[in-house]
């Protein structure tokens, strides 16, 4: 008998469906992976095996079998019962998913006092060996700490041991590491999966992520729309996809689809943008912070050259700072070409992480892409007309979006319009600040493909800041990756990818999902 | 989905009608709200006297009616003043930062430490009392919640990427506060205003009730309860339905308010 | 901390200098000479220099400057000046007034503080729509009453229709028993309003489907996680509506016929009496300001984050 059996899972959301009877089983000690895009109804089903189910939620149909018992006809009261002892959860979001005003130690004490196990003494000598377990140092100091004072991995081990406290039968894991760096990440699905093999715990792995689930899991369950488009051992689905989606999956996933390195042209152009000994200090309290730690380098004109590196480690800053929104402490940015004061708003422009965040909401889509040109006096009202309609179509968005307001459109469509603004007073130099980072992988494919293309048609320059190595692998020329506010090693993708010198870029490149390596 | 709308429709029909007897009162009743008919003195309401009479014979109803004109006049003046005042003062501090900041909210600070009836008592003292003076008062004791309002809308929207997109694109620091910081700051202050004015006329009628606003055979609404309470044990009506008028109105503001707030978050 | 605590005392204690000079300015200087205009009335007979006599004795024959030095100075020591309707010390009057609206004032507010939480939990607690609505509805009422006509329907239903409540006499628990539902009434509607959001907000954070993993209840949740969480933006609210008592006392007290603070204001106004109104408002002043002191201090208790930044 299964572990755990889904079996025509329906659920919607005040009649909106999210899940469209599905079907599949884990088995004990096994790691299914369940992947799909943001909508596709992977976490609205791990949320419906708990029982907690967002209000408006509602199983329309479907058994949700753990054992020999059908969960959707239990009470909530019996459902307590189940949660923490069978089922534990691994959530997504380590910074908010502990109580902020209570320590770590009764955060994690209270999983055995809500089922009674153990007394006082004997919960706190528990609590400090699970903190040792999972790999927290000094678990006495931890178990009196508040959940601010710990980062995002301590922080995401602590939840880790709350899931296993009582050694339940099956863990559900929702996207646990995709809020963490990459080299955290890897530390974690190592602890998942050690502990899995010492307590025999079964784990459903939720993730967007293919890289993360084909390398961590025996068995896939790919997932759209609410239906499973495919399942099957791992290895059998990654090695020959029968469902096209899943074929596409794999192609836009860029950990997953080693393309050819980039190389430049030797154009000859000289540089486009020239960073010498950049510093940036941060006041906070009495001792400087420095962000930035004497970066320098330099983007050859019409390449892309990628600043990489973890949260933290300055990268952000310094793509600030070329873009003239942050004042360097020290050290210079040299722009060939930019006009001073307002007129470097004509050369450079800056693309942000969330681009309904850049977007004002109360303006019409035209507008925001009309914005530059009217700053800038750039031709009169009709021929501004005709240049966004030129814009939009460049950037592949349909005409009629030009009346529509930025909440009407899907995350791909509003970073077009972004790029379409950022290319209106025509620039020579993009600043992407994590410009795909926020894109589900296929949207994110058709961003870097457009941005390629406009690269290739317009000659522009990209400074392309991003977390994501796999990313930065397939769009840029040069890299160079970031510790500390360091510049630690920097060369072409190729040299970088292959013979990496620093044991820091080792790591970051170690810690990205198999295939790409 | 139904139901709230119903409870806006309500609201404003009730705005709708209020506004209309302070337009037009002699549409609502035909009575004489100042003079009385002696021999119909303290009758409960009836279909001739919709809300009764009061110890003078006069039709309570049409001083209702004929009272609206003071309070709604009352409370856009106390609005207006704290509107302008309030939101011109947080506009300037959130766009200015700085020292002019700090000092605008200290004065903030300090007009809020002071509770809205005091202050507005202290402005009565000074000016003395009387309709116009009454809804000054008033409108003062609310420039400080405009003000706190109206800067931290701008300084939440000046911190938004599409401000610092704007400035991005190459826009001048006045083009960008008026194309996108103002617009965008303005929506919770539009929703205060319709709160406050409901709240106007919730302290005005306070104020006249105390004996600071209109004088006696004027129909203001809190006068009217003020002159009631002599016949608290005989007569309800006179206290009773004048005050559930006040009600109808605040809530009825308070709700527009609500949903004004909800389509501008 | 302790330069935190300076710096907000430094604060509160501008506050509190500012908020008594702009009262001193509004009551004192611009109305012009206040005891020139009660004593001047020809009724009262009063020679010229009888007149020139009383001022001194109420230090009006000062410059305006020397005359605020001399009244800030006074405030500083305790001393609030001389009532002009009675003659009397004020800081005699205030000390007779106090109590009853300490005790008024203070009833009211626990009294309010209960309601709002009753009113905020069960509709955080309640799962069926019409019923949370219902009860999210009840402060948006209780704000747009106004509270002298809420005293004066109490006074109807409890002592006229129902004669629970003696109109006149009483024991004084039974005297005090309207004005403190009265005055809670509108103090409860911001609270409970605050604490009601905040209960949600708190309820949609990341943290309590965590919490509800472990296997806790609905009610384990809303009470052991959620309620400290939520309390502190009421917490906040609180302490500026704790200003609001006193106003709301000007209403209560002068509705139910009762004295202290609140009636002796109303006398004030009706007087032209700046020195008492000057002292009732420098008093609320200070009891707002000392309240959000406290709440301000009392938030790093709660809220562990808070500890780290003031330190």
């Amino acid at each position: 008998m299964s572990l755990l059996d889904i079996r025509d899972l329906a659920v919607s959301y005040g009649g909106r469906p999210a899940v469209r009877g599905i079907s599949f089983s884990v088995e004990p000690k096994e790691v299914v992976a369940l992947v799909g895009e943001s909508g596709s109804g992977k976490s609205t089903t791990a949320h419906a095996i708990m029982g907690l189910l967002p209000p408006g939620g509602t199983v329309d149909g479907g058994r949700i079998l753990l054992g020999d018992a059908d969960l959707t006809s239990w009470s909530s009261r019996r459902m307590e019962s189940v949660r923490g002892t069978r089922i534990g959860l691994v959530p997504q979001d380590p910074a908010n998913s502990l109580n902020p005003v209570k320590t770590i130690g009764a955060q994690i004490g209270e999983v055995f006092r809500l089922h009674g196990r153990g007394d006082r003494r004997t919960i706190r000598r528990r609590v400090v060996e699970l903190l040792a377990r999972v790999g927290l140092s000094d678990p006495e100091t931890r178990a009196r700490q508040y959940p601010h004072e710990l980062s995002g991995g301590m922080r995401q081990r602590v939840l880790i041991a709350i899931a296993i406290a009582l050694e339940p039968q099956l863990i559900i894991a929702d996207e646990p590491t995709s809020a963490l760096d990459v080299t955290v990440q890897r530390r974690i699905l190592d602890l998942i999966d050690d502990l899995r093999a010492e307590f025999g715990t079964a784990v459903l792995l939720v993730t967007h992520d293919l890289g993360v689930a084909a390398a961590r899991s025996d068995r896939l369950v790919v997932m759209k729309d609410g239906l499973v488009e495919e399942e099957g051992p791992t290895s059998a689905v990654i090695a020959d996809p029968r469902a096209g989606y899943t074929a596409r999956l794999l192609d836009d996933a860029p950990a997953l689809s080693a393309r050819e390195f980039r190389t430049a042209e030797p154009g000859g152009r000289g540089p486009a943008v020239v960073v010498r000994d950049l510093v940036k200090e941060f006041r906070t309290g009495r001792r400087p912070f420095r962000a930035v730690d004497g970066v320098s380098f330099e983007v050859a004109a019409g390449t892309t050259h990628a600043l990489v590196g973890e949260s933290g480690s300055g990268k952000t800053t310094t793509a600030r700072m070329v873009a003239r929104f942050a004042e360097p402490t020290s050290g210079t940015v040299e722009i060939p070409g930019a006009g001073p004061g307002r007129l470097f708003r004509r050369h450079v422009q800056l693309v942000y992480q969330n681009p309904y965040g850049s977007l004002d909401p109360r303006q019409s889509i035209a507008e925001i892409v009309e914005e530059p040109l009217r700053n800038f006096r750039l031709g009169d009202r009709a021929a501004r007309r005709t240049r966004v309609t030129e814009l939009l179509e460049r950037v592949a968005l349909p005409r009629d979006v030009a009346g529509r307001r930025p909440r009407e459109l899907s995350g791909g469509q509003r970073q077009r319009v972004a790029i379409a603004r950022a290319l209106a007073a025509g620039p020579e130099v993009l600043v992407l600040d994590e410009a795909v980072s926020a894109l589900d992988v296929t949207v994110q494919a058709q961003i870097l493909d457009l941005l390629e293309r406009l690269q290739r048609d317009l000659g522009l320059t990209y400074l392309f800041i991003s977390h994501d190595l796999a990313v930065v692998r397939q769009i840029s020329h040069t890299i160079s990756v970031m510790n500390e506010g360091r510049i630690v090693e920097s060369g072409t993708t190729r040299q970088v990818f292959t013979d990496p010198c620093h044991p820091y870029t080792r790591e970051l490149l170690a810690a990205i999902p198999e295939p790409v390596r | 989905m139904n139901r709230p709308k119903t409870g806006l429709l309500v609201a404003s029909l009730v705005l709708a009608v209020v506004a209309l007897w302070a337009l037009a009162p002699g549409l609502f009743t035909a009575h004489d709200p100042i003079a009385g008919v002696p021999a119909e003195k303290l009758q409960a309401p009836s279909a001739r006297h919709l809300f009764g009479t009061d110890a003078v014979g006069r039709d309570l109803f049409a001083r209702v009616v004929h009272g609206s004109v003071h309070s709604l006049s009352g409370a856009f003046v106390a609005v207006a003043v704290g509107l302008l005042l309030g939101t011109l003062l947080g506009l300037l501090a959130g766009s200015a930062g700085g020292p002019v900041d700090d000092a605008v909210m200290r004065f903030v600070d300090v007009l809020l430490s002071v509770p809205g009836l005091l202050l507005a008592l202290t402005v009565i003292i000074l000016l003395g009392p009387g309709t116009v003076n009454v809804a000054i008062a008033v409108g003062t004791g609310s420039v400080a919640a405009f003000a706190r309002l109206a800067r931290s809308e701008v300084v939440r929207v000046r911190r938004t990427d599409y401000v610092e997109a704007a400035f991005g694109s190459g826009g001048r620091y006045p083009v960008v506060l008026w194309r996108h910081v103002l617009p965008n700051s303005l929506g919770p202050v539009i929703a205060l205003t319709a709160l406050q004015f409901g709240m106007a006329i919730l302290a005005i009628s306070t104020l006249g009730f105390l004996g600071y606003g209109a004088e006696p055979p004027t129909p203001e609404w809190g006068l009217l309860i003020a002159e009631g309470r002599n016949y608290l044990a005989t007569s309800w009506w006179l206290t009773t339905l004048p005050g559930a008028v006040v009600v109808a109105v605040v809530l009825a503001a308070g709700r527009i308010s609500r949903s004004i707030g909800r389509s501008t978050a | 901390m302790a330069r935190y605590l300076l710096r907000r005392t430094a604060q509160a204690a501008f506050v509190l200098w500012a908020a008594f000079t702009v009262a001193y300015v509004l009551l004192q200087l611009l109305p012009g000479d206040s005891i020139l205009i009660k004593f001047q009335n020809p009724e009262l007979g009063l020679s010229p220099r009888q007149i020139q006599e009383i001022r001194a004795y109420y230090g009006g024959d000062v410059s305006p400057l020397e005359s605020y030095a001399t009244t800030l100075l006074g405030f500083l020591r305790g001393g609030f000046g001389y009532s002009i309707d009675t003659g009397t010390p004020v800081v005699e009057r205030l000390a007779e007034a106090l109590p009853a609206t300490a005790v008024l004032a203070g009833s009211g507010f626990l009294l309010a503080v209960l309601i709002a939480v009753v009113i905020a939990f069960a509709a955080g607690h309640s799962r069926t729509s019409w019923i949370r609505g219902a009860l999210l509805a009840v402060p948006s009422l209780f704000v747009s009453v106004p509270v002298f006509w809420l005293g004066i329907l109490l006074i109807q239903v409890f002592s006229f229709r129902l004669g629970l409540v003696p109109v006149i006499g009483g024991s004084a628990l039974q005297q005090l028993v309207l004005p403190v539902l009265t005055l809670a009434v509108p103090i409860a509607a911001p609270i409970a309003q605050v604490l009601a959001r905040s209960i949600d907000r708190v309820q949609a954070q990341a943290f309590v489907p965590v919490v509800a993993a472990k296997g806790a209840s609905r009610w384990w949740i809303l009470w052991r996680h959620v309620a400290r969480n939520a309390a502190l933006p009421a917490l906040t609210v609180a302490g500026v509506t704790f200003g609001e008592l006193i106003a709301g006392s000007v209403v209560t007290e002068t509705v139910f016929g009762r004295n202290g603070i609140g009636r002796l204001t109303e006398q004030a106004v009706n007087a032209q009496d700046t020195p008492v109104m000057l002292a009732v408002v420098v008093l609320a002043a200070a009891v707002f300001v000392l309240v959000n002191f406290a709440v301000d201090v009392l938030f790093p208790v709660l809220d562990p984050r808070l500890r780290a930044v003031t330190g």
